[in-house]
């Protein structure tokens, strides 16, 4: 250690304050014409944190389930009666959907039509909230060598959750549908019009840029479009709900609030790069 | 420990026991902040658990800049704000400004703010919190181009001004105990 008189220190010791405060700003710029570097910060110390997050998930959850358990009783008895109902609603539902399922099938046979190709598919644990005080985000737990590359979709058991921005060696981060930053190609099932669904940071996002004529109903279904090439056609989105304002929105069919298990599916699509979040303007000069 | 040889007096033997207790004692500020902002991210399953973490990490470094500066220089600030920057999915470099500028703030106020009570200095951590949230919502919107909502910024600075009475309580209980040097 190199001996300095007092003076010398008070000095150094005055100067901390303003040089770090002048280092800031230069990691700013640095984040900025490098956002490669921040990415690949970030995702080291999100794969350095996981499995701590992950080991600690399971209790987590353990412990939530009880706690929702014991309020669960209070109301088990008209909670069966309304379950009961809804299992012979559905019922009668399920056999409609075969029914049309087999008469979809012999008409696609007699059309000659090429199916689908059946996407490979991942299941990966959600082990912590990847999102910001501007972001919706959540982070993946997913093996080594798991393949899964910048783009591919995330779905829930219930419909579309968002689509992967950040991957790392051991942990893939997606970017929520209801993200700032999120915009979806959608059709509005009843009417087949485009739309784009445009995420708020809210619970709903909004819909917006459908076609003239075709206002979206109150309850209509949404599902993607694979216009753009960005995502496959028909996934479920969610339901339209109009807001106080009288502004489209869409309930998301997934329960984002509550990811737990995502399914990312690679469709083999390539046509428009992930969105970005905040920070980061990495997509376009890495390709 | 040359420090303590500068000051007269008795004490006792300097053994490795007893400079890893001091060592330790003088760590806890940033370590319990650092520790706090990782427990922060834990999946607790809370719903906007992501404010909680601008929140800690303000209170932390606004607490022990006021009360123990030497044990919150503005180098660890600076660390903790990269940190801050990377777990909460920020343009890099908004957290160690924000958190730097909190800091300075804090140490020049010191005179005044430290002979306040509790309530008056709860007041003036919600001014900080104000200022900080703005702070951040305009660098991270300059930062990436585009208008961002208030909402999350205001729900921040809501959120921070009530963590702090929870925190500090613990904090003030800390400082006279076990991460006091004096004690060690």
């Amino acid at each position: 250690m190199i001996r300095l008189s007092i003076q010398a220190r008070q000095a150094l010791a005055k100067l901390t304050l303003p040089v770090l405060i002048a280092a800031s700003f230069g990691l700013m710029l640095l984040g900025k014409a490098d956002a490669l570097l921040a990415e690949h910060a970030r995702m080291a110390l999100a794969d350095a944190l996981a499995p701590i997050y992950a080991g600690l998930a399971e209790p987590l959850a353990g412990l939530r389930d009880t706690i929702a358990g014991a309020t669960d009783l209070w109301d088990i008895q008209a909670e069966n009666a309304q379950l009961r109902d809804e299992n012979e609603r559905l019922r009668r539902w399920q056999s409609i959907a075969l029914a049309l399922d087999a008469e979809n099938q012999r008409l696609k046979a007699n059309l000659r039509w090429i199916p689908d190709p059946a996407p490979s598919y991942v299941t990966a644990r959600v082990v912590a909230d990847a999102g910001g005080v501007y972001a919706k985000a959540v982070l993946l737990s997913v093996g080594p060598n798991h393949g899964i590359r910048k783009g591919e979709i995330a779905l829930d058991e219930r419909g579309l959750v968002g689509r992967v921005t950040e991957v790392g060696a051991r942990t893939a981060r997606v970017l929520l549908l209801t993200d700032l930053n999120s915009r979806i190609p959608v059709i509005l099932e009843n009417s087949r019009a485009h739309a784009i669904l445009v995420g708020t940071n809210g619970a709903r996002p909004r819909l917006t840029y459908w076609a003239e004529g075709a206002m979206p109903q109150e309850g209509e279904r949404v599902v993607t479009s694979a216009e753009a090439g960005a995502f496959p056609a028909n996934l479920p989105v969610g339901t339209v709900h109009f807001s106080a304002a009288n502004v489209p929105e869409v309930v998301p069919a997934a329960m984002l609030d509550r990811l737990e298990i995502v399914r990312i599916f690679d469709y083999g699509l390539g046509g428009v790069a992930a969105p970005e979040a905040p920070g980061r303007l990495s997509e376009r000069r890495e390709r | 420990m040359a420090r303590a040889d500068e000051t007269p007096g008795i004490r006792p033997r300097s053994t490795l026991g007893r400079r890893l207790d001091i060592a330790a004692r003088h760590a806890f500020p940033a370590g319990c902040t650092i520790l706090l902002m990782l427990l922060t991210e834990t999946p607790f399953g809370i719903a906007d658990q992501a404010a909680l973490l601008p929140a800690v990490t303000l209170a932390c470094v606004y607490f022990w800049s006021l009360f123990r500066p030497a044990a919150m220089p503005p180098p660890v600030v600076f660390l903790i704000g990269l940190l801050f920057d990377l777990l909460g999915y920020l343009p890099l470099g908004v957290g160690p400004l924000t958190l730097l500028v909190v800091h300075g703030l804090a140490l020049r106020w010191r005179p005044v703010l430290s002979r306040l009570g509790f309530a008056s200095v709860w007041l003036a951590f919600a001014g900080f919190a104000v200022g900080a949230a703005a702070l951040g919502w305009v660098l991270t919107a300059l930062l990436s181009f585009r208008l961002l909502p208030f909402g999350p910024a205001l729900f921040e600075a809501l959120l921070t001004a009530a963590v702090y009475p929870a925190l500090a309580v613990l904090f003030i209980r800390a400082h006279r105990t076990m991460a006091d040097p004096e004690r060690a």
